[in-house]
């Protein structure tokens, strides 16, 4: 008894460790997932006199990629956009944020487009918009235009077998 | 140089300074055109994270966003937004972590009241502890030949040394 009270302590204490030591606190919960994504209209990339708006993508499951030519990590997952892209399971449209339009075509040029389009957002406003705080992002949306799934950071072969993968299925049934 | 030359330079040159540091400080802080309002982005900001640095307020942060996140906090109060509606647009896209100070709410009594709760219940165990030890502790008095036993040692010599 008077060993077990700081036993039961100690194991609690380490409980709490193995828990919240493996959490990544540059996680932030996104309050968006099951809410509808926020709408907008932007300028494309590749010609800017034409518009994307989300409301276009009624109907259909999609991924936004936020990423922009100053952001290292988005180097690194881009090889993985390109193979989801060759895999035909969804498409992605690439949200390119406070960006020169003239470095993000030479980016896209020099490492091939996973993109069915990107839009400029030059001011970083949609960003805000959807809560980014850190490229690279990835909203997966549904047909219902609700945001389902939220990647901070690159996805990975890993995120994408067993986290995403799965529900874009789902979610085309 | 002649000395009358070096005084013209002199002058050049504080002139140039006079003319060139202050308008470098202008660029350096272009929003101060409205003190009123600075202070109220201020105020506010202080009570906002940076998500990017996130031991950071949204004040004290330079990180990108933390700018492009103020100027948003200094639109809306163009705009003439509350402070608290200001709040509301803010947590519902990076949710109530962006508060500096978190929300009393069911998740987070815990936090608020958890403190006070391990206090009162030191505070327990430690009256109920000093309790049971002033009920162990029984105070017997001296005997008669203890007593004597104990005036014997304080007088002797050696007694008297140690007092």
């Amino acid at each position: 008894m008077r060993y077990l009270i700081p036993l039961v302590l100690f194991l609690g204490l380490v409980a709490f460790l193995a828990i919240g030591l493996t959490r990544n606190p540059h996680e932030v919960p996104s309050p968006l997932i099951n809410k509808p994504a926020p709408t907008f209209t932007l300028n494309q990339l590749a010609d800017p006199s034409k518009t994307f708006s989300a409301e276009e993508m009624r109907g259909k499951v999609w991924l936004l990629n936020v990423w922009a030519t100053w952001c290292f990590v988005c180097r690194e997952e881009h090889p993985m956009l390109l193979e989801i892209e060759r895999s035909g399971e969804v498409p992605i449209y690439g949200l390119d944020t406070k960006d020169k339009r003239e470095d993000a075509l030479a980016w896209l040029q020099e490492l091939g487009d996973p993109y069915v389009l990107s839009v400029s957002d030059l001011d970083g406003r949609v960003s805000i918009d959807y809560g980014v705080y850190g490229a690279p992002e990835t909203f997966l949306i549904d047909k219902n235009g609700v945001i389902r799934f939220k990647r901070i950071g690159p996805i990975t072969p890993d995120v994408w077998q067993k986290e995403m993968l799965p529900l874009v299925k789902e979610l085309n049934k | 140089m002649k000395p009358a030359r070096r005084y013209r330079c002199l002058v050049l040159l504080l002139t140039l300074c006079s003319v060139v540091i202050p308008a470098m400080a202008e660029q350096a802080r272009p929003m101060a055109d409205d003190p009123v309002l600075e202070e109220r982005v201020l105020n506010l900001s202080r009570e906002l994270r940076c998500l990017v640095c996130q031991n950071e307020t949204l004040a004290d942060s330079r990180a990108e966003l933390a700018v492009d996140l103020r100027n948003q906090v200094r639109e809306q109060m163009k705009a003439g937004k509350s402070d608290e509606e200001i709040i509301t647009f803010l947590t519902a896209r990076y949710g109530d972590f962006v508060l500096y100070r978190p929300r009393v709410r069911p998740v987070t009594y815990v936090l608020w009241f958890g403190p006070f709760i391990l206090l009162a219940a030191g505070l327990v165990i430690l009256f109920r502890y000093v309790k049971r030890r002033r009920d162990v502790i029984v105070d017997t008095p001296l005997s008669a030949e203890e007593r004597s036993q104990a005036k014997a040692l304080l007088d002797t010599e050696a007694g008297k040394e140690i007092a």
